[in-house]
């Protein structure tokens, strides 16, 4: 694995190579990848070419007639999607976007401006879609498709975590996101993936959950917090799995089963359920809110999501709540209803408690933990006790695809202000539409990428930092179960004075729930704020 | 490279019709044939190109939200950022379309040591757009005075307006100084901006090159050389009431104005310049986003292999029985060598 | 041919080919041809030899900038004779000069005006102050 260099010596250059970028190829250097998808992950999922190779080989081990499997593939694509044909020919080139992605400008690497990360593809559209391209070639900035190109394909599609920002400030709306999943769409058709998309998918598509998590675990796993919040306040929740009958089924991504700080949101979940007796369910064959199918092509997005209608149908329940988590909204708002529905089966969602019904969830059936929450709280029915917060002084990071796949602004900034009393935002070009990507997203949160990783989250850390110097922020409040597990290794790296926070978390240390004992300590096991005196006392 | 394989082009044409018009005596072919050529490729071929996108399918709802989705009853939504009716989505597009709503957010970043970002305010290209598009509207709608007999009312209130300052003689236009400037600084941003150089390819800077000498030639004809209006009217109104006629005596100028004003008729369809089209038919920008409470129909939505419940209890029935996870099939009940049946 | 969206593509299209073609329909195919001038008012007609103040040609294109001129030498300068070419002396002044012999401007002056779409009163805007000379038409 690469060494990641130091903050301090990290080289950020935003220079341009002498060569025009149709000649200057792209290096792989340890750092600046992702380890390509294993052959039995490939296999899991029936994805073409499984194979053992390395970007770093001469050969990629592709089909010999991998020109044509792309170009035919392109062709399909520009008729089934008009985005793509319309993204591939009415770019001016104008360069608005080009440093509003946060991979440029912690790169530095022009390939990384959106209009070249486009162009990649584009060129050669231009040579074998147009008239104009075939004649002229270079001269109207056509070319040929080489192995070369391919490979700068492989590199720059997956140097794009597919967060917008670009498409927001493109004045005809035209989305990398969108270009880059048909970049990794075409890579795909001859075995161009990274594992660290196909293995979570092949793991969620045999097993439930990204991770792999077998029923067995996943139930033990859940037990476990069950226990850890009994320590915390004596009560004990009672969750319940592959229940038929349930009103609700539950559905959070895997990661906060499996890793901090996540596990301390899925544990604020558990006791907010409790606390208001929700007749909900767990599935341990829909175990995963998020979609890394996504990240690979149309197909394996829709072929993992189906689960949770299917899920659904087979529990009897009447909606469904989606936990807190990022891509996962963007796939359940953008494409769930028309991939898999219609969700008939099920029940527009309304709220036992307060009565509210989510009409904005009328065809999908499936509303937001938070959006549930906000309800709550709006209707008065938890007791909240925000001094418990005090320690937190709190800043909130717009998630990707939930702000510009979905427009969830107001209903977490509601919840958090509810249960902290310390809220700071960030500045207004860094946060809500124009929020900067955690700069891992869309697959790339491994380890092999973390020099690319902290240069893609700098924008966001800098703007951390910014409030953390000014309002002595301490505390990073997410929405995505991707955030919660990078944005740490990303404050450990640019600001380490702040920690990550899921907004369940928050709430759940804010909740006073019925029959408790008198908490000392939020879920971390930190002392509540008054509650220090004995150490402190120790250590005078 | 891409700079001057432009200007080349853009200088040969100008010869072309020079040498054409000035030596060869081709008045018919440059001041007719051309032009009406160019009306019809223009026509046809922004038809061809509309009709050809619309033949693919928008088969997911993709706007990317820029504000408060509808959502509780007790939240505002932001109905242009992000609309969720038709209506709101009508009201988006015109501002993206008559404003340039997403180019007016435009920063710029500035980094130094430490590393530190800023995002500073950056509104230059919006203005030098916003003002280069209406500036070349409101000259193409004075223009009409040499397409239409009797000249319509509209005509008149926009040339009183645009000549409003009564500056020299004939009467300075506005909209042809700003057009000039505008282009002149969409160009100049394109060679000193590094990371658009970066990325500008021939067919960036053919257009601007274009526009620039036909603005020239335009303000040549009028303000400079002059020509008799009363001809070039007679030509002009000849091609479009299909009674051409080439009247003696219009000065070169004209024909070279005319000649590099076909051919951006006849680029234009096959260009970056159909971005014109491409704004209305964006998805990013066109859906409303209302996909959570309306169903859509993908229209080419096709089955696809599952791993379907009962192929994962199959497999894991034995160790949920133990774990206590309830089950459709029990034990005794499943064939005895259950397979996890995915692959394929 | 299969279009998505078909209904509001074709509407686009026809408002854009509509507008794009306003002057075809506007002029229905109606060539206008160019408007033929009278010079045959009573001082023109008594003329040995027709001659304006420059050649015609240069008057079609510069008599704007040659009254422009005239008006400042007038206003501004204090001069009113101006010097032709051939020597001929005349008196600087639209209503006085031009007028004498144009004095049909309803069918010299208006007719290219017209045509070429200049307006009545903005452009050129002799009229605004000078006194149109009296026609029996």
């Amino acid at each position: 694995m690469a060494k990641v260099p130091k903050p301090n010596e990290l080289v950020i250059e935003h220079g341009f190579p002498q060569t025009g970028w149709m000649d200057t190829p792209a290096v792989f250097r340890p750092g600046n990848f992702s380890y390509p998808g294993k052959a039995k992950n490939l296999q899991a999922l029936g994805l073409p070419n499984p194979r053992e190779w390395s970007p770093l080989d001469e050969d990629w081990k592709l089909p010999s007639n991998w020109k044509q499997i792309i170009l035919e593939g392109m062709r399909e694509r520009l008729d089934k999607f008009r985005s793509f044909k319309i993204f591939m020919d009415i770019c001016v080139r104008c360069g608005a976007c080009a440093d509003k992605c946060h991979f440029y400008l912690g790169s530095g690497d022009p390939k990384n401006m959106p209009v070249l990360r486009a162009e990649l593809l584009r060129s050669v559209y231009r040579k074998d879609f147009s008239l104009a391209g075939r004649i002229m070639g270079k001269m109207v900035g056509a070319r040929d498709l080489t192995e070369d190109v391919l490979k700068e394909w492989f590199m720059y599609f997956f140097q794009c975590t597919e967060c917008r920002r670009c498409s927001l400030f493109c004045p005809y709306g035209i989305d990398t996101a969108e270009v880059t999943m048909m970049g990794r769409e075409l890579l795909n058709l001859v075995g161009l993936n990274i594992d660290w998309v196909v293995g979570p998918a092949a793991n969620c598509f045999n097993n439930g959950n990204h991770l792999g998590i077998q029923p067995h675990a996943f139930k033990d796993m859940i037990e476990f917090f069950v226990d850890e919040i009994e320590a915390v306040n004596g009560i004990r929740c009672e969750p319940t799995f592959n229940r038929k009958g349930a009103e609700v089924l539950f559905i959070t991504p895997s990661g906060d089963v499996f890793a901090d700080p996540g596990t301390y949101t899925l544990m604020g979940y558990l006791m907010l359920f409790h606390q208001i007796g929700l007749d909900y369910t767990w599935s341990t064959y829909a175990s995963e809110g998020g979609n890394f199918g996504m990240f690979t092509s149309h197909e394996v997005m829709k072929r993992l999501n189906s689960k949770m209608y299917a899920e659904a149908k087979r529990l009897g329940v009447k909606y469904i709540i989606g936990g807190e988590c990022g891509h996962m909204w963007r796939v359940i708002n953008q494409y769930m209803d028309t991939m898999n529905g219609p969700a008939d089966f099920l029940e527009v969602p309304v709220s036992p408690m307060t009565g509210t019904r989510f009409d904005n969830a009328a065809t999908t059936k499936m509303i937001h933990i938070v959006e549930f929450t906000a309800d709550l709280i709006k209707n008065g029915k938890l007791k909240l006790d925000p001094s418990r917060n005090d320690h937190l002084v709190t800043t909130y990071h717009d998630s990707c695809n939930p702000a510009r796949g979905m427009g969830f602004f107001e209903e977490p900034r509601y919840v958090i202000k509810n249960v902290c009393n310390n809220f700071h935002e960030m500045p207004p070009n860094t946060i809500r539409e124009q929020t900067f990507c955690c700069g891992s997203g869309s697959g790339l949160n491994n380890d092999e990428f973390m020099e690319m990783r902290m240069r893609g989250g700098l924008p966001r850390a800098n703007a951390v930092r910014h409030v953390h110097d000014l309002h002595g922020v301490n505390t990073l409040a997410t929405i995505c179960a991707i955030d919660r597990a990078v944005l740490t290794a990303l404050m450990d790296y640019w600001v380490p004075d702040v920690t990550v926070y899921g907004v369940h978390e928050l709430v759940a240390n804010a909740l006073v729930m019925d029959g408790e004992t008198e908490r000392t300590t939020d879920l971390r096991g930190e002392p509540l704020p008054g509650m220090e005196e004995d150490s402190e006392n120790e250590d005078v | 490279m891409g700079i001057r394989f432009s200007l080349v082009a853009v200088v040969a044409l100008v010869l072309a019709a020079f040498l054409g018009v000035g030596t060869a005596g081709l008045n018919h072919f440059f001041g007719v044939t051309v032009p009406s050529i160019a009306l019809v490729v223009f026509l046809g071929g922004v038809v061809f190109r509309v009709l050809k996108w619309g033949r693919s399918p928008v088969p997911f709802r993709i706007p990317t939200t820029a504000g408060q989705q509808k959502t509780l009853s007790w939240i505002p939504q932001n109905k242009l950022d992000n609309p969720s009716t038709k209506m709101q989505t009508v009201g988006r597009m015109v501002l993206e379309v008559l404003l340039f709503r997403s180019l007016f957010r435009n920063t710029k970043f500035e980094i130094e040591k430490g590393p530190k970002l800023y995002y500073q305010w950056e509104k230059w290209l919006w203005l030098a757009s916003l003002a280069f598009h209406y500036c070349f509207l409101v000259i193409l709608i004075r223009h009409l005075r040499f397409f239409t007999d009797p000249v319509p009312f509209f005509v008149h209130d926009i040339e009183r307006l645009d000549g409003f300052f009564q500056v020299g003689l004939p009467g300075l236009y506005l909209t042809d100084a700003i057009f000039m400037l505008a282009v002149t600084y969409l160009l100049i941003r394109r060679l000193i901006i590094p990371q658009l150089r970066y990325i500008s390819l021939p067919q960036d800077y053919f257009p601007l090159f274009l526009l620039f000498t036909i603005g020239t030639t335009g303000i040549l004809t009028r303000y400079f050389t002059k020509v008799d209006l009363i001809k070039v009217k007679q030509l002009a109104i000849g091609i479009i009431s299909f009674h051409p006629v080439v009247p003696e005596g219009i000065g070169v100028i004209f024909f070279i104005h005319l000649f590099l004003v076909s051919t951006l008729l006849i680029y234009f369809p096959f260009s970056k310049l159909m971005h014109a089209g491409g704004i209305f038919l964006s998805p990013t920008r066109n859906l409303p986003n209302d996909s959570r409470f309306k169903r859509h129909v993908n229209p080419w939505n096709y089955p696809v292999k599952v791993h379907t419940y009962a192929e994962y209890e199959d497999h894991f029935r034995e160790k949920m029985v133990e774990a206590g996870l309830p089950v459709e099939k029990e034990l005794d009940e499943a064939p005895v060598t259950a397979q996890n049946s995915t692959e394929g | 041919m299969k279009m998505y969206d078909g209904k509001y593509i074709l509407a686009g299209l026809i408002v854009f080919i509509v507008l794009a073609t306003f002057p075809v329909w506007f002029t229905h195919g109606k060539a206008a041809p160019p408007p033929e001038l009278k010079l045959d008012t009573p001082v023109i007609a008594k003329m040995a030899n027709k001659q304006c103040v420059l050649p015609k040609e240069e008057m079609i294109t510069g008599h704007m900038k040659l009254l422009n001129d005239w008006r400042t030498q007038v206003v501004r300068d204090g001069k009113r004779m101006y010097v032709a070419s051939d020597g001929k002396t005349y008196e600087m002044s639209l209503q006085n000069e031009c007028m004498k012999c144009h004095s049909n401007k309803t069918l010299f002056c208006d007719k290219c005006h017209n045509y070429a779409g200049l307006q009545k009163d903005a452009d050129p805007y002799c009229w605004n102050c000078h006194i149109a000379p009296k026609e029996n038409k």
